[in-house]
């Protein structure tokens, strides 16, 4: 809540005039930004410069073309396409248990604490504990023939039509946390009285949430996927390298870009190609970065005022 | 009334199993590391019927704390650098308002979205000139300059509300904007510097990625790449792994216990603003 509270501006300037006026902000964001030059900045140039070249001549798109024509990076990019399923299932879930939870009240706090959980756990730590409790005789097969559904039971990550989506519930329990806090910070935040009227309206759970909640909350149901449509496209590497051992298995069901970037650079000692394949995704971000600056212009607070 | 009462226990049914999904997986992690490898097998999720740590004892044996101290060195060292920076930078964006400035936070912040793995190359490229692969301090430079973004962002935010009238007084009375800075504007920041300091550590912590590409001697890794490892080295020993990743977890879950808010405040803050 910025609006009313007079901002710093020219007027409480300091008087004072010496060399470090002059020098106004330089001397306490240069640090800050040498090193988001160095990392970014440098990096993308950088980048840019080898996805042209090969032996240090330049070559054109011909690094495009060679990786565009590589089935293996069509499968990578089919694969975190496939991935974005996961968006809505996310916003659904998300959405609907923190209805569920505003509706409650009574311990919010503890059944919040718990829905977060996962959401701080580190990657590989997640990615370790399911590539055992998703093996054939492991725990979650245990557990569904414990409770007479044997006949559901998968060889989750070994079978290759199953496991990319294997993969995406993995990303979904891991994810939905943030999206229900999100969401739920949100919903106490609107003003009782709203829900009031529509009750005395005699509307129902569901049609006062679908004609109340969800049309305050849609910027940030936007912020939402398009978060989690970056995640899905271009972060989502750990869970693959730790739950596959670094191989994208089985074949090469679950080789996600990322991946592929990371094993043509390091493996295949072929960084002209791995900076090429980098610069594709980081164009395919770009949109979805485009997307997200616009969303937190839209929704206000940022420096545009 | 009725239908009421049912309600209000339908939603509970409905959370209880969320819950139940969302700690399963922990639950098998904290039992099996007490269990025996036949005893995991067999009954993942019994509890154990005669918990021993010899699992905890083999992973120390190991490279575990080694590994550790690594974690702990680099997230510290790196959140700390970060926070200094981004508090200089952010202070120094809002005390000397200049032409652009908004267009240059706009772009800090998209940077916070660029996925590391693009970055990642060059940056092993000059870390590899420099002779600095398999050191702290390219690691530590590259998190650093990862976490400044989001940092200079919030802080930034922050910065914005302190009343102005507050800084105008200090100025009148002669007071440097250093001072300014250390004796109004950082007391006020604690709850901002806390959340940053959370999401931070949280991030570099879990970071594997550049961890697995910049740190390859066995020296020299995070928890988070030896862990990646770990796993197919007792890959008969399954209790000990697990007894790895409750090691691995532990300093996290048990500051998310203590400093739930902010956790979850600091996570959100990317999309609920000015709440």
């Amino acid at each position: 809540m910025t609006t009313d509270v007079a901002t710093v501006g020219p007027a409480s300037r300091p008087v004072r005039r010496g060399l470090a006026h002059r020098l106004g902000p330089l001397p306490w964001v240069a640090p800050a930004a040498l090193a988001i030059l160095f990392v970014f900045a440098y990096s993308m140039f950088e980048l840019v410069r080898q996805s042209f070249q090969y032996d240090d001549a330049w070559v054109g798109f011909e690094n495009f073309s060679l990786v565009l024509t590589d089935p293996l990076f069509r499968t990578a990019i089919w694969h975190n396409t496939l991935l974005l399923v996961a968006v809505p299932v996310l916003v659904v879930l998300a959405l609907s248990v923190a209805v569920v939870l505003y509706e409650t009240r009574r311990g919010v706090v503890a059944y919040r604490a718990i829905l977060f959980l996962p959401y701080i756990l580190p990657i590989p730590v997640i990615g370790v504990v399911f590539g055992q409790l998703l093996q054939l005789n492991g725990a979650l097969n245990g557990a569904l023939d414990g409770l007479g559904l044997g006949s559901v039971t998968q060889d989750w990550l070994g079978n290759p039509q199953l496991a990319l989506w294997t993969m995406g519930g993995v990303i979904v329990w891991k994810e939905v946390g943030f999206g229900i806090v999100l969401f739920l910070a949100r919903m106490m935040s609107l003003p009782e009285d709203v829900y009031e009227s529509a009750r005395l309206d005699g509307a129902g759970f569901f049609r006062m949430h679908w004609h109340v909640t969800i049309p305050q909350m849609r910027p940030l149901v936007v912020f939402y996927v398009i978060s989690e449509a970056i995640v899905m496209v271009s972060w989502v590497f750990n869970y693959v390298f730790v739950m596959t051992n670094g191989q994208g298995g089985p074949g090469t069901s679950t080789v996600v870009t990322e991946l592929y970037i990371y094993r043509t650079a390091f493996q295949d000692q072929a960084p002209e190609l791995a900076s090429a394949a980098a610069v594709l995704l980081f164009l395919s971000t770009l949109v979805l970065i485009v997307g997200f600056f616009r969303v937190q212009r839209a929704e206000g607070g940022t420096f545009g005022d | 009334m009725l239908i009421q009462r049912l309600g209000a226990a339908s939603r509970h049914v409905v959370l209880v199993v969320m819950c139940v999904i969302a700690l399963g997986p922990g639950y098998l992690m904290v039992t099996g590391s007490l269990k025996s490898q036949a005893e995991f097998l067999g009954h993942p999720w019994a509890l154990p019927t005669s918990p021993d740590l010899e699992a905890y004892r083999t992973t120390f044996n190991d490279q575990f704390t080694r590994w550790l101290f690594n974690s702990v060195l680099v997230t510290s060292v790196a959140v700390l650098l970060t926070m200094v920076i981004a508090a200089l930078a952010a202070w120094g964006l809002v005390n000397w308002p200049f032409r652009g400035r908004d267009t240059v936070l706009g772009i800090t912040v998209s940077l916070m979205v660029v996925p590391p793995v693009v970055l990642l190359m060059p940056l092993f490229q000059v870390g590899a000139e420099l002779g600095w692969i398999s050191t702290y301090r390219i690691v530590i430079l590259v998190y650093v300059g990862l976490m400044l973004p989001f940092s200079i962002y919030l802080l930034a935010n922050f910065f914005r509300t302190i009343p102005a009238s507050l800084l105008e007084a200090a100025a009148l009375d002669g007071a440097s904007p250093f001072q300014v800075f250390r004796r109004i504007v950082l007391p006020l920041s604690g709850a901002p510097v806390a959340t940053l300091v959370v999401v931070n550590l949280l991030w570099a912590w879990n970071e594997l990625l550049l961890a697995l590409v910049f740190l390859q001697t066995d020296e020299k890794k995070t928890l988070m790449v030896g862990i990646t490892g770990f796993q197919s080295r007792y890959s008969l020993d399954i209790p000990t792994v697990m007894a790895g990743m409750v090691v691995a977890t532990l300093p996290l879950a048990a500051a998310y216990m203590f400093g739930q808010r902010y956790f979850i405040r600091g996570l959100t803050a990317g999309g609920l603003k000015g709440e």
